[in-house]
């Protein structure tokens, strides 16, 4: 015990300097207790997630199908080259760009004009936050059955506000149709995924402090420059990050498309983790695998280039 | 505040709030309205907005042609487990990453943070597999312990985050007066971090209580199966009854908003805080 006494006198503020005093305390009990205390998590998170991650990885280079598990003959790279043969792929790899692009551009802009209206304080804004976060409480399959309904071509209030509005004339078949099927998923989407980006950029604007604003107000600034001189620079972190993760989720996130359209019709909402999904259930667990990996090269090419364009911008 | 903001821009965000207010709500609305139509209004076009008479048909057709109730009580005893094991583990494992500087810290916090990027469909067959050999395909004890493993990653962020909140001198004041430090973490932590922590079991019961795939591809007996996978068997029949199905849906929503309502603010407060100071 005699080892913790010199940390006492540090407290919060001493963070900075805590790993010099802390290294000290590695001696015995204190390094069995870190271990016990790590030990759960480390043991379900090994066995459970990196496990079959790593089985399969090596899935993806084998012929293998749920219908038969004890032979699964290792065929190199031909889970790829199915893959890649195959005419859908190309149209999978267009809608998800699309995909990401379509949803996360309005999500962001909607995100943060929502973001900027509740950074004032008024009367019931903690009871609007709780009634307009509240998509986020949802799966994203319930919001896909949802939007399937309120799209269906005969019954469905889409339609019906439409033609109520005088937009459209005759009822539109929203999922039946390949271009608009696609609009349609994308609408959903966007719904959904505004609530993040509102929660993350509130939570950045409140770091911003209120003095720089004061600054420049005495400077004469106007509401304009404020925005993009002030509030975007200081809060460029979050948006950076929330971006970067948002595209990664999205791209990783079939729930919507799933429960609305199934990937249908004719591919045309197909994009790779949907593709994945009608692969596993035809027991197509290599083929599965191997698009599992493509589609993470693609994350992990992106975020690279994405990262390192953002930095080479910074420094110059 | 110096910088008052002129009347339009007020009226502005006023109006802008309102819009997205009922943009938001609209969807809820939609699916409540239609749950409570009787079955041969929901049928019709041009839609009503209100109905004519209000009915509670599609729930009691819902609890008497399929077995809703064992879903519903499978998904709370199975979220609910999930919850609590998960919240737990990750406590303690949140306890040593935000108080211990250790070498390979930065590859624990690395290896939580991958699995968020993971899809998920890489790792289903395998899983079936390993089930499979362990005898727990079908079994609710398995779908817990997935979703525990699923839970202790982000939840320990989250937690972390709570815990640096917190001053190192509280639990050293406990240890110098002779607490040992689980103890101490128990006696002394726990309980002031108490909001953080009811906001982090609600969250992962909330994401155990939503999840899909995983009880999609471990569950087959209809019995045992949670709500999102028997929803899942509505969906992929032909003719989807669109009134049971929408009881079905507001009956799944209903109890995980109220949830999230409730603990709103710690969640979001836990989560900035988790993802600033990786």
């Amino acid at each position: 015990m005699s080892s913790l006494s010199g940390e006492t006198a540090g407290g919060v503020g001493a963070r900075r300097t805590r790993p010099a005093g802390r290294r000290r305390e590695f001696n015995g009990r204190t390094a069995l207790t870190m271990l016990a205390f790590l030990a759960p998590a480390f043991v379900f998170v090994l066995v459970f997630t990196y496990y079959p991650l790593l089985v399969g990885g090596q899935m993806a280079f084998r012929q293998w199908s749920l219908w038969d598990l004890t032979s699964t003959p290792f065929i190199g790279w031909g889970n790829f080259q199915t893959l890649m043969a195959d005419p859908a792929f190309t149209r999978v790899m267009w809608n998800s760009v699309i995909w990401v692009v379509g949803s996360l551009v309005p999500q962001f802009i909607i995100g943060f004009l929502i973001a900027l209206a509740l950074r004032k304080k008024f009367r019931f804004r903690g009871l609007y936050q709780a009634v307009v976060f509240y998509p986020w409480a949802v799966s994203g399959f319930l919001i896909g059955i949802l939007f399937r309904w309120m799209f269906n071509s005969e019954f469905g209030v889409v339609n019906d506000l439409l033609m109520r509005f005088g937009i459209v004339e005759a009822p539109v078949p929203w999922l039946a149709d390949p271009d608009l099927a696609l609009v349609a998923v994308i609408v959903a989407n966007v719904w959904y995924g505004v609530t993040f980006f509102s929660i993350m950029i509130l939570a950045a604007l409140q770091s911003v402090p209120d003095e720089l604003y004061e600054a420049a107000a005495l400077d004469g600034a106007g509401r304009a420059r404020m925005l993009f001189q002030i509030t975007i620079p200081t809060i460029r972190t979050t948006l950076v990050l929330t971006v970067l993760l948002r595209v990664i989720w999205i791209f990783n996130f079939p729930d919507i498309i799933y429960a609305m359209t199934g990937g249908g019709p004719a591919d045309q909402t197909q994009i790779a983790t949907t593709w994945m999904i009608k692969f596993t259930q035809q027991g197509e667990y290599g083929l599965a695998s191997a698009l599992g990996f493509i589609t993470m090269g693609v994350l992990v090419v992106f975020t690279g280039l994405y990262l390192a364009l953002l930095t080479r911008e910074k420094k110059s | 505040m110096i910088n008052r903001d002129p009347k339009w821009l007020t009226y502005l965000r006023i109006l802008g709030l309102g819009v997205w207010m009922i943009i938001t709500l609209f969807p809820l609305y939609w699916i409540l309205l239609t749950s409570l139509k009787p079955a041969n209004q929901i049928a019709e076009y041009p839609v009503r907005y209100w109905p004519r008479e209000f009915s509670l048909e599609n729930y009691a057709s819902l609890f008497n042609k399929s077995q809703f109730g064992s879903y519903l009580l499978n998904s709370i005893v199975v979220s609910a487990a999930a919850g609590v094991v998960g919240t737990a583990i990750a406590l303690l494992s949140a306890y040593v990453l935000s108080r211990f500087t250790f070498r390979g810290k930065g590859a624990v916090m690395l290896a939580f943070l991958v699995t968020q990027m993971i899809p998920a469909f890489i790792a289903l067959g395998p899983l079936y597999q390993m089930f499979t050999n362990l005898g727990l395909v079908d079994s609710r004890f398995g779908l817990v312990l997935i979703y525990i493993a699923m839970t202790i990653p982000f939840s320990s962020i989250m937690l972390r985050g709570f815990f640096d909140n917190v001053p190192d001198s509280l639990e050293e004041a406990a240890m110098v007066d002779g607490c040992s430090r689980f103890g101490a973490l128990w006696r002394v932590i726990v309980p002031v971090m108490t909001p953080g922590i009811i906001a982090t079991f609600i969250f992962n019961f909330v994401n155990c209580w939503n999840e899909l795939f995983l009880a999609v591809t471990l569950i087959n007996t209809d019995s045992h199966k949670t709500i999102p996978t028997a929803l899942n068997s509505f969906i992929s029949s032909f003719n989807i009854e669109w009134g049971p199905m929408s009881a079905a849906a507001v009956l799944t929503i209903l109890p995980t908003m109220v949830l999230f309502a409730f603990a709103s603010r710690w969640i979001v407060a836990g989560l900035t805080q988790g993802a600033t100071k990786g």
